[in-house]
């Protein structure tokens, strides 16, 4: 593939997770890009061509041709960047299925209990969102320590990694804001380890949000949930 | 031909996230053993197989598991590959272009078809279900206009990625369509999907594993609902 006279633009916005799942995706592959900060309550022309269907960030334009969807372009990232940088999916078929099956894990059972904990006020129901987020973190602490790796799938950042990746910082940031510890030391010890290795590894540390912006952001959204309950 | 063994695949003859796993192991004529599970009381295999999701389809490959059907298309695309072609195609963009739509198709017509027959508690629940999916439907229908560029199918002249994953929606929607008097595929609505619809169902690989009996979908539909769980994808 000719990565000569390509252009590459990522379209996002500052606070989005997903967003900086495919920042990551592209400094693992070392791809140079133009980056667009979009105002989500002022979506851009462009922005609405390149997405019709959903009209939301991430858009990576890849020599005028966009793509939507992280997990998505994720992967569209791993096909034209063979052979660049890291491998973002493993070599063999049947590893190649698990990251893509735990890549699913987390938007499909992991988030939607960490997030109903955040944004519920208090009291049995936040209770059960709590427990029901750590009976998955566990069944994702059994996976990572069977494998027995850095990371999830080998010794660097790769599909599963991006997939969890933002809640390495967000799960911090959620346990201060409600003043509640989601993932202790002691009972998940290899993710604990984990996070702290991700915000560390070279393709993440020079990407991430302002952290105490998106702080205040979170402590507004918890607000407003508390106070709408 | 790939070794590492047999085939096996574990299933639901109703699960459009089955249907289109079978669709896919005929596309490359694999030979494979079939078993139909009961989901009130679910093999010891299947569980130890998925321990996360306990659902179908489960696919055993010498008798190791991948599970979550888009991911089984893709195992059995990249292991096979030299059995006939692909359901995704070689070019990147035209690959993640497949992927959108696959994942569209089972964010938006997925959660509508679960909406008007296990979710929906009255008839007003259904049809608005249906609404949805025929909105979803619209958008699909420009989507086949731009991938097939006037071919057959989604993936051109042959079956492929996002015709299979739609495909396995089939044999319910028929099941829909007598339940409510109209069709969810509306020709006036969506007039190449209809006839897409029509393509698909006959095509060899679909043949014996797209269910075209509605009544006996409309049978099974008693058994299904008093599950609890719903299935996964």
């Amino acid at each position: 593939m000719d990565h000569q006279q390509e252009k590459v633009q990522l379209f996002g916005m500052w606070a989005s997770p997903y967003v900086y799942k495919v920042k990551w995706a592209l400094s693992i592959k070392g791809v140079e890009y133009e980056y667009v900060e979009e105002d989500l309550w002022n979506k851009s022309r462009q922005l609405l061509k390149h997405n019709p269907v959903h009209k939301k960030v991430p858009v990576l334009v890849y020599n005028g041709k966009p793509v939507a969807e992280s997990d998505v372009i994720v992967q569209f990232i791993d096909d034209v960047w063979k052979g660049h940088g890291g491998r973002i999916l493993p070599e063999e078929p049947h590893e190649r299925a698990m990251a893509r099956f735990w890549a699913r894990f987390v938007p499909d059972k992991l988030s939607p209990p960490i997030w109903k904990w955040f944004t519920t006020a208090g009291g049995e129901e936040q209770d059960a969102a709590h427990d029901a987020a750590m009976e998955q973190l566990r069944v994702l602490e059994e996976e990572l320590a069977h494998g027995g790796n850095e990371f999830f799938a080998g010794d660097s950042v790769g599909l599963v990694d991006l997939s969890l990746g933002a809640l390495a910082y967000v799960i911090p940031m959620y346990e201060e804001i409600i003043g509640e510890r989601l993932v202790i030391e002691e009972r998940f010890p290899s993710l604990y380890a984990w996070m702290g290795r991700f915000l560390a590894a070279p393709p993440v540390k020079d990407h991430l949000p302002p952290m105490e912006e998106l702080k205040l952001r979170f402590r507004a959204i918890r607000e407003y949930f508390v106070k709408n309950a | 031909m790939a070794g590492g063994g047999d085939l096996k695949l574990l299933g639901v003859w109703t699960s459009p996230y089955v249907i289109r796993v079978r669709v896919a192991l005929n596309l490359k004529s694999l030979p494979y053993e079939y078993v139909e599970e009961n989901l009130g009381s679910k093999s010891a295999l299947l569980l130890a197989s998925n321990p996360v999701h306990k659902t179908v389809p489960v696919l055993l490959h010498g008798g190791r598991p991948v599970n979550e059907s888009q991911v089984i298309l893709q195992y059995i695309d990249e292991v096979y590959a030299s059995n006939g072609p692909s359901v995704l195609p070689a070019d990147p963009y035209e690959r993640a272009a497949a992927r959108f739509w696959a994942a569209y198709v089972d964010d938006k017509v997925g959660a509508a078809w679960q909406g008007m027959l296990f979710t929906c508690r009255t008839e007003e629940e259904r049809a608005a279900a249906v609404a949805r999916a025929v909105a979803a439907l619209q958008t699909l229908e420009g989507a086949l206009e731009e991938c097939s560029k006037g071919k057959a199918f989604f993936g051109g002249d042959a079956i492929g990625f996002v015709d299979v994953v739609l495909g396995g929606y089939l044999g319910w929607f028929g099941a829909v369509d007598k339940m409510i008097g109209r069709r969810v595929i509306d020709p006036a609505k969506t007039p190449l999907l209809a006839r897409w619809e029509e393509r698909f169902r006959a095509a060899e690989a679909a043949k014996g594993v797209v269910p075209d009996d509605a009544d006996k979908m409309l049978e099974f539909l008693p058994t299904l609902l008093a599950l609890s769980a719903p299935k996964s994808k």
